[in-house]
């Protein structure tokens, strides 16, 4: 299966003060589309470095790193949201809902940078939200609603625009055993029905069981 | 328009936060609009001026007067259609906080060349057949509560002695703006009085009004009047109307210059406390603001919603603020009394409001939004509201 991300010799490094740190060192690695991959290893270990990497909102210092064909690398500031608008659904730790808007109005807010129309975006929505079995919840505020039912309204925020890449940054970190485990089945019918590409960091190896392939970063390298 | 829906709820996230200061906005709005009223009541003389009319006075200062003999001369200068005369008095009626402008006048032109002052006719003729008569302003007579055939009582300050007016008649303004705080009386009855009791200041005069024809002329008709008089005992100084009134305006300049600074730092003190707001609201939505970046919104979409939720802040606070400035107003010039014979809201002092309340609503946005603009992504959803 060809990758939908190729990323080749890659390297970031931070500033903090006087010192540079190395957070990256020569990443290469593909996947394949349709993958779902767990990354995972210590804290300060890399992870969300390289998921922010492949999301397209952090930009590598050297290497390559192609999704879907684009060299997200190359793309200025606009072109990358617009690019991330497009290609990438996120799914946060803590569900990073607007506590203003509806459940529903959430999911609808990637759709405002397209050309749809209210309704549409509405209708569009609204089969999001049922499928993530939120079809009842349509009009209550993230603050009504609890930690798993949030993050299922940041999946279905994430597929809203039948994006080419979910990446997710510990996303059963803030929640029970039992909405984790309704995130994570949740995920796996994203990779196995829709086939989805999911990139998954983290902690936890029960999460990670879930993935087809599971790399681990120790200090800034894959460590397989 | 999805943008604005946004901004609007979050401007009612945190009710008091935003309650506070929409308060303060409110108070900052009407202080301004109080005190350019008060600027305006200052200049509400000048304003009132007519162009066709000038004022002529002794050259030395106002507190000098003018032969009774330059009226004649006066009339003669070619582009004069009218010549009257006024004469402050300076009584004090019961106690000396009881201030109103009191003029001896000639009652036969006065009123011809003042057509802004309203009599009705009856009265008028009963003014003037009553030597001791006395017409009194619309606001002053509700004021003091002063009627037809009510006496008033004055104790002069320039003209010595207890002087008596009965109320002949009450005048109406016929433009919003026309001074209804005076009362007028005959220019005999004093001068008899001061030939008998200081013979100096006998058939004589503080300032001739000077009808003319045209505002074209009021250069040329004044040096001809101060031409008449030079190198006389009494030389004159001839000016418009409102060069006149300026010319009192210009005594109390650093009280105006005072009250119109006051007037602009409170707009400034609410602006540093809008910005303060807007600048904490920001910072405390730092990871919503990386999460819409994130997402493929730019960083015009987030300076929309700050604009956005400021403005809409600025506009309830001037908005109320604006509404209330009436009836405060109204009230402060109640209790001000005849201090300040025209205080009206005028229209501009509106729109400097709305103004201010704009200015207040974009500037106090601008740094947020630009720093909401460049908040880098990966620190952003790490920051905790």
């Amino acid at each position: 299966m060809r990758p939908v991300v190729e990323i080749r010799n890659l390297a970031k490094s931070y500033r903090r003060g006087d010192q540079v740190v190395q957070v990256l060192r020569d990443i290469t690695m593909d996947i394949p589309a349709g993958d779902f991959v767990a990354l995972m290893g210590p804290s300060g270990s890399g992870k969300s470095t390289l998921l922010n990497l492949i999301a397209g909102i952090d930009t590598p210092d050297s290497g390559e790193l192609r999704v879907d064909g684009t060299d997200i690398g190359d793309l200025g500031e606009a072109d990358l949201a617009a690019w991330r608008a497009a290609n990438v659904g996120f799914i946060f730790q803590f569900y990073n809902l607007m506590p203003v808007l509806t459940a529903l109005e959430n999911v609808e807010l990637p759709l405002l940078l397209t050309g749809l129309s209210r309704s549409e975006r509405r209708e569009h929505a609204e089969a999001a939200l049922g499928m993530v079995g939120l079809g009842d919840r349509l009009e209550h505020y993230p603050s009504e609603l609890s930690g798993g039912q949030q993050q299922r309204v940041a999946i279905a925020r994430a597929i809203i625009t039948d994006p080419t890449l979910l990446v997710a940054d510990e996303p059963t970190g803030d929640l029970d055993r039992a909405s984790a485990e309704d995130v994570l089945n949740l995920m796996d019918r994203l990779n196995d029905e829709l086939g989805k590409t999911i990139i998954m960091v983290t902690h936890d190896p029960h999460s990670a069981e879930r993935a087809h392939h599971v790399k681990h970063l120790e200090k800034g390298v894959l460590a397989d | 328009m999805e943008s604005f829906k946004l901004a609007l709820r979050n401007a009612l996230r945190h009710r008091l936060r935003t309650g506070l200061t929409v308060l303060g906005l409110v108070v900052a709005i009407l202080a301004f609009g109080l005190l350019q009223t008060v600027i305006d009541a200052w200049y509400a003389g000048a304003e009132g001026a007519s162009n066709t009319r000038l004022i002529t006075r002794n050259s030395i200062s106002l507190v000098f007067t003018l032969p009774i003999t330059y009226r004649d001369k006066i009339r003669r200068v070619p582009g004069v259609t009218g010549v009257s005369m006024a004469n402050w008095f300076g009584g004090v009626y019961i106690t000396e906080k009881n201030f109103f402008p009191q003029f001896a006048v000639d009652p036969k032109t006065y009123f011809e060349l003042y057509p802004e002052f309203l009599v009705p006719p009856e009265q008028m003729k009963e003014f003037l057949r009553d030597r001791k008569g006395a017409i009194v302003g619309r606001k002053l007579a509700r004021e003091y509560g002063f009627k037809v055939g009510d006496v008033v009582p004055l104790r002069g300050t320039i003209y010595p002695g207890t002087w008596s007016f009965v109320v002949r008649g009450i005048y109406d303004g016929a433009e919003k703006s026309t001074d209804t705080s005076q009362l007028f009386f005959h220019w005999d009855y004093l001068n008899e009085s001061a030939k008998r009791t200081m013979p100096k200041r006998g058939d004589s005069t503080g300032v001739y009004v000077v009808r003319i024809a045209s505002p074209d002329q009021a250069a040329e008709v004044a040096q001809a009047i101060d031409r008449e008089f030079r190198n006389s005992l009494a030389e004159t100084l001839t000016e418009t109307e409102k060069a006149f009134q300026l010319g009192f305006v210009a005594m109390t300049e650093a009280l105006v210059v005072a009250i119109r600074i006051v007037s602009f730092l409170v707009i400034f003190i609410i602006l540093a406390v809008m910005a303060n707001t807007m600048a904490m609201t920001a910072r405390e939505r730092t990871s919503e603001y990386a999460t819409l970046k994130a997402l493929g919104f730019g960083p015009g979409f987030l300076g929309r919603l700050i604009f956005g939720e400021s403005l809409v802040i600025a506009a309830v606070g001037g908005a109320v603020g604006i509404a209330l400035t009436f009836p405060v107003a109204n009230a402060f010039a109640a209790k001000m009394g005849t201090l300040f014979p025209v205080f009206n809201v005028s229209p501009e002092t509106i729109w400097m409001q709305v103004a201010a309340a704009i200015v207040v609503g974009c500037a106090a946005a601008i740094v947020p939004a630009v720093r909401a603009g460049r908040v880098r992504i990966a620190e952003g959803l790490r920051a905790i509201g």
